[in-house]
């Protein structure tokens, strides 16, 4: 019992940089663009939330630090694709790499510092029910906000006006646009909003999970959220299926080896990546309708006055 | 070997991360290709003290550049050449996935030295180094052995390729020197480096009973999650004792710096030859770090056995060696396997319960 209780609150941890990063660019491609820049915008988080936490020693400062820089990346990203329709793909690519060089600059100054994990919610008598107590009240305030978070992004695209709105932007900008709608400056906003989200989830990795910045540390995760959203075809809730599925399959391989259970460790590593995909296709073969997609998703929108 | 992912994205900024400036040509310039950032506070950054060493060692005698974030394979060949063309006459290519590039720059310009670590291929003017990082990997099992309290350690694996294996079995061998009855649990990462990962090997690790962590991957996150769990760890490459004051018993340092001054100079007196470099405690190839967070009595055997291995009166595979499959391992090396099953090791010893990936 202990040992399932362990490994659910791996997987928590694991799944949720992943959820975050992953809800903000839902967001950025349900307004029409892709956003490649994910891994970029993460690494960045984690080298200005670490050294946010690592200045000022408050977790909160950190994982603004992350969101700002993040977002700052993103407005890159956004004047280029937006002001200057420039090719998104090539524009986002561009934006992963230049993440990458400039959080190693950065965080140069802080490789090796260590700072205190975030604190993890404590309530005397619910937290320490035995099995439940700590999964449920037990976690640091990242697992919770990412919770939250991805019920305030379903409630906001389904619910509201304004994420109607921003829905239409991404299915048909041109329409969008002739029924008189700022297409550009929702897709900003959307854009912005993915950027802070990417750079919080990079801000969780030194914040809570791994105490340190290391140049590159964030090691591929931003790609896995990318492909966790055209997996989960741009819906919220099969984006927390998959996020939660993909943390529960990477620890469940790393537990299954240490139990020694005889599978190559090579094909266990690349579970957590096929199962994702296999559960997340099929549940979109099961759903009657149309695409998901969001049918203007990369395109380069000029309005004509 | 050491590849990543983002490595092969972050070669794309090369041309960003060469350092130095070209000037007087009567200095002996001498490159460096290194895998990682050189803050990756492992791997790289050893090798990248090193570099700093000979500076310090040479001064205004040489110049010294480097190539950080170059990924294994074309990109290689491509960075390798471009230090050529700068004007370097001695070049260290630091991984061991340079090797088929570095051969084929070596064969281009037969008038540049090359020196490639931890390969097995060399030229009359490419020279190959490494350290038998094994012996330290001995020290550490008997370590482990003495602190468990529970028998099992655990061993987060990157890839399963010989230096990897041999350093798990000479871990064993080490162990069951003090303990036969020991357990190891090995995880493999998958990755040379990956934290997060890592740190989530440490935690399946220690949350199924192993309470000693040992690591063959590069970064500092499994130390960090045996000091948040309060147990015990060896670090790797580096020092990493920041990460767990109360948690490192000690870990195999890379201490290139030996190495690298005496081939500077070798260069610059114009005796450089091409050679096969497979140093370890003897040549100071690898150091240990101070035997910390451990009775005195364990340290006293640390210390002892280094001492041992030093000297040559101990060898790690010293026969019999018996295999998982209870075969007694042929003996090609006298009273110990021969430098050339230790470099192509694949198999387990016994008492490792579990089996060899993909075997």
């Amino acid at each position: 019992m202990e040992l399932v209780e362990a490994i659910i609150l791996s997987v928590l941890a694991a799944s949720t940089p992943l959820l975050i990063a992953a809800t903000g660019e839902l967001v950025t491609e349900r307004s029409g663009v892709l956003n490649l820049g994910v891994e970029g915008m993460m690494i960045m988080g984690a080298a200005c939330g670490l050294g946010g936490t690592w200045l000022t020693g408050s977790i909160i400062v950190g994982a603004l630090c992350g969101m700002i820089a993040g977002m700052l990346l993103s407005l890159i990203f956004a004047t280029m694709t937006l002001g200057l329709a420039v090719n998104q793909v090539a524009t986002g690519l561009a934006l992963t790499i230049f993440g990458i060089g400039l959080s190693g600059l950065i965080g140069a100054g802080f490789v090796g510092e260590r700072i205190a994990t975030a604190p993890h919610l404590h309530l005397p008598s619910p937290t320490d029910v035995p099995f439940g107590g700590r999964i449920l009240f037990g976690q640091d305030g990242f697992v919770y906000l990412s919770l939250a978070l991805i019920v305030a992004v379903r409630w906001f695209l389904y619910r509201t006006r304004a994420g109607l709105v921003l829905r239409a932007c991404g299915d048909n900008h041109v329409s969008a646009h002739a029924l008189g709608y700022p297409v550009l400056r929702i897709r900003l906003l959307a854009t912005m909003f993915g950027g802070a989200c990417a750079g919080l989830a990079g801000a969780y990795l030194p914040l809570a999970y791994t105490p340190f910045f290391i140049p590159g540390m964030t090691a591929g995760r931003g790609w896995i959220a990318l492909a966790l959203v055209v997996f989960a075809s741009w819906l919220p809730g099969r984006l927390v299926i998959g996020a939660y599925l993909f943390g529960a399959v990477s620890i469940l391989q790393l537990h299954a080896q240490g139990a020694g259970i005889g599978i190559p460790s090579q094909f266990m590593s690349a579970l957590p990546y096929l199962a994702t995909v296999i559960v997340l296709v099929a549940l979109s073969r099961a759903r009657s309708g149309g695409s998901t997609t969001p049918a203007s998703l990369g395109t380069v929108f000029v309005p004509d006055r | 070997m050491r590849n990543g992912f983002l490595a092969a994205v972050a070669a794309l900024l090369l041309a960003s991360g060469v350092s130095g400036a070209a000037s007087a040509a009567d200095k002996l310039k001498v490159g460096f290709i290194y895998l990682g950032p050189i803050g990756d506070l492992g791997w790289t950054y050893q090798h990248e003290l090193a570099r700093q060493a000979v500076v310090k060692e040479f001064g205004d005698k040489i110049e010294t550049t480097y190539l950080e974030n170059v990924a294994e394979g074309p990109d290689a060949e491509r960075a390798i050449e471009q230090l050529v063309r700068a004007g370097n006459k001695l070049i260290f290519t630091t991984s061991f996935g340079y090797m088929d590039p570095t051969l084929k720059v070596a064969k281009k310009y037969p008038n540049v030295h090359f020196e490639h670590a931890t390969g097995y291929k060399r030229d009359k003017n490419m020279s190959t180094y490494s350290a038998r990082w094994y012996q330290g990997r001995y020290i550490q099992g008997q370590i482990a052995a003495r602190m468990s309290r529970a028998g099992v350690l655990g061993y987060i694996g990157s890839f399963p390729i010989p230096e990897v294996i041999s350093g798990i079995n000479a871990t064993i061998l080490g162990a069951q020197s003090i303990n036969p009855n020991v357990k190891v649990k090995i995880i493999w990462a998958n990755s040379w480096f990956d934290p997060p990962k890592e740190a989530d090997a440490a935690k399946a690790l220690i949350d199924q009973g192993a309470d000693i962590i040992m690591q063959h991957t590069d970064s500092p996150a499994a130390m960090q999650i045996a000091a948040e769990r309060g147990k015990l760890a060896f670090g790797q490459d580096s020092e990493m004792i920041k990460f767990g004051p109360q948690s490192q018993l000690t870990s195999i340092l890379d201490t290139w710096a030996p190495y690298y001054i005496s081939r500077v100079k070798a260069e610059l007196d114009g005796s450089w030859k091409e050679q096969d470099t497979w140093g370890g405690l003897e040549t100071k190839m690898f150091e240990m770090a101070p035997y910390t967070n451990m009775p005195d009595d364990v340290k006293k055997m640390a210390e002892e056995t280094q001492a041992a291995i030093t000297a040559g009166k101990l060898h790690p595979f010293k026969c019999p060696v018996v295999a998982q499959d209870g075969t007694t391992v042929e003996c090609k090396g006298g009273d110990h396997l021969d430098d050339g099953q230790i470099l192509g090791m694949n198999f387990y010893v016994k008492g490792v319960d579990d089996k060899v990936p993909g075997k």
